[in-house]
């Protein structure tokens, strides 16, 4: 065995750089990586949703109008609650380096504290991120979908203060509610592997009926004209593409049809929100987790608070992330 | 852990005691333009909504802002500032170098897709 290399002769050579060039432990070194990593996942996401934007720049909701719901008022507040979410996790952003700065002063109460009002932060976070779902999916107004795939809203023109306004009308509003001609299939009805998801709670013609009976509801189609807002159709034209597109009516949003807009819209809202909140769940987990290490004085014991930094790094990413969300989903 | 923290942010101009008022500072800084994006995303002011290198005003000063925001999350909150050079670069680089991959595909694609469907034969609108 004398002819195999067990050294390369180069022990003790190092670079410039020596041992540590980059001055930082390996679970910080690897978190940043893990954060790079992670980032450019995201940011995947994002470009594939400016990408589906721009091939539809013509018809892409407004996102003002789609969220404009705050838990517990009433009324249209367009932006205020996704601003507050965004607050919410910067604010736990700061308790996080607060317990950062804790740790290194080696602080053990002071550390436990802000770790768990960062926990308190990053569920609240989640908590409105689920509401804002639950919202999202239950819709508000309603919509007709037509055979290409193509929304047709609601409204009417109101005069408040001088000013006229097109006001959205809710479907359930005007329709006039008939014998529904359908019912649900389901799998005990038939043959056993036929049935089908909930159906609309009203049919098209119940609509059309009571498109007819309200002489004022007019269709706003997807459209956006050159002022960037969405086309208003006249009485005779609203009726003609009801009667001829409609095929069904669409309330709420899923990944198959979306009364705010394209339903490539709904899809990318959500898959990125839910792989951001999915992100800031696995967040809290770690947290936690951390939280009761600190608590048992592991981290006493073993001389630093390094974990805490660690986990800052990834929840100050989450962060991160959050802001590009924001302005990609809500304000651009 | 008898870490050196650098205190001072706007390359040196605004000055912080300790670590702890640091933190502080940033937030407001954050706040305020979290603050303004949201006032100019409800208000959308109309002199912002002229077109400016084929997008609108306003889109760039929330795409500015928001790079300004990552930018004090990374440094302060992530303490980016404390670390070396070669990691800051390692990091930063690496992902400025592939989002910009990234965003010239999504606009050489998305408007060669949009072309097809604005003056292509494709019907899409019925």
């Amino acid at each position: 065995m004398d002819s195999t290399v067990v050294n390369t002769g180069a022990e003790g050579q190092t670079w410039d750089g020596g041992n540590d060039p980059l001055k930082s432990s390996y679970g910080k070194m690897m978190m940043w990586f893990f954060i790079v990593s992670d980032a450019l996942t995201f940011s995947g996401f994002l470009a594939a949703y400016g990408f589906s934007r721009y091939k539809f720049s013509g018809s892409w909701p407004i996102a003002d109008e789609v969220f404009t719901h705050v838990p517990f008022f009433h009324g249209n507040y367009p932006m205020i609650y996704v601003a507050f979410m965004t607050f919410i996790l910067i604010m736990s952003s700061v308790t996080m380096v607060l317990a950062v700065d804790a740790g290194h002063h080696m602080n053990k109460t002071k550390v436990t504290w802000y770790m768990f009002l960062t926990i308190i932060g990053g569920m609240i976070f989640v908590g409105s991120q689920a509401w804002e779902w639950k919202t999202f999916i239950k819709g508000d107004y309603g919509a007709v979908q037509t055979q290409g795939g193509n929304l047709l809203q609601f409204g009417q023109y109101v005069t408040k203060d001088g000013e006229q306004t097109f006001k959205r009308v809710s479907v359930h509003d005007f329709a006039i509610v008939g014998n529904s001609e359908r019912v649900q299939q389901q799998s005990n009805d038939g043959v056993w592997f036929l049935s089908e998801g909930t159906i609309p709670s009203l049919s098209m013609d119940e609509v059309i009926n009571g498109i007819k009976a309200n002489e004022n509801i007019l269709v706003r189609t997807e459209i956006l004209d050159e002022n960037g807002a969405k086309t208003i159709l006249s009485r005779d034209e609203s009726l003609k593409q009801l009667q001829a597109n409609g095929r069904t009516v669409v309330e709420g949003a899923n990944l198959h049809v979306n009364e705010y807009g394209s339903p490539l819209f709904a899809d990318f809202f959500f898959f990125i929100t839910g792989f951001h909140g999915f992100h800031v769940f696995s967040g809290v987990v770690i947290n936690i987790i951390i939280f009761f290490n600190v608590i048992l004085g592991t981290y006493e014991r073993r001389g630093n608070y390094e974990m805490v930094e660690k986990v800052g790094l990834y929840w100050h990413f989450v962060d991160l992330v959050w802001v590009f969300v924001f302005t990609f989903f809500y304000l651009v | 852990m008898a870490h050196a923290h650098k205190l001072a942010i706007f390359q040196g101009r605004l000055k912080f005691k300790s670590n702890t008022q640091k933190i502080w500072g940033v937030l407001i800084l954050l706040t305020i333009i979290t603050a303004i994006e949201v006032v100019l995303g409800i208000y959308k002011p109309d002199v912002l909504e002229g077109s400016f290198i084929g997008m609108k005003v306003l889109n760039w000063i929330f795409i500015v802002l928001t790079l300004v925001k990552a930018y004090y999350i990374t440094w302060d909150f992530m303490h980016m500032r404390d670390e070396t050079s070669a990691l800051r670069r390692m990091v930063v680089w690496t992902a400025l170098f592939l989002v910009c991959y990234l965003v010239f595909i999504l606009l050489q694609e998305g408007g060669y897709v949009e072309s097809v469907f604005k003056r292509g034969y494709l019907k899409t609108d019925f």
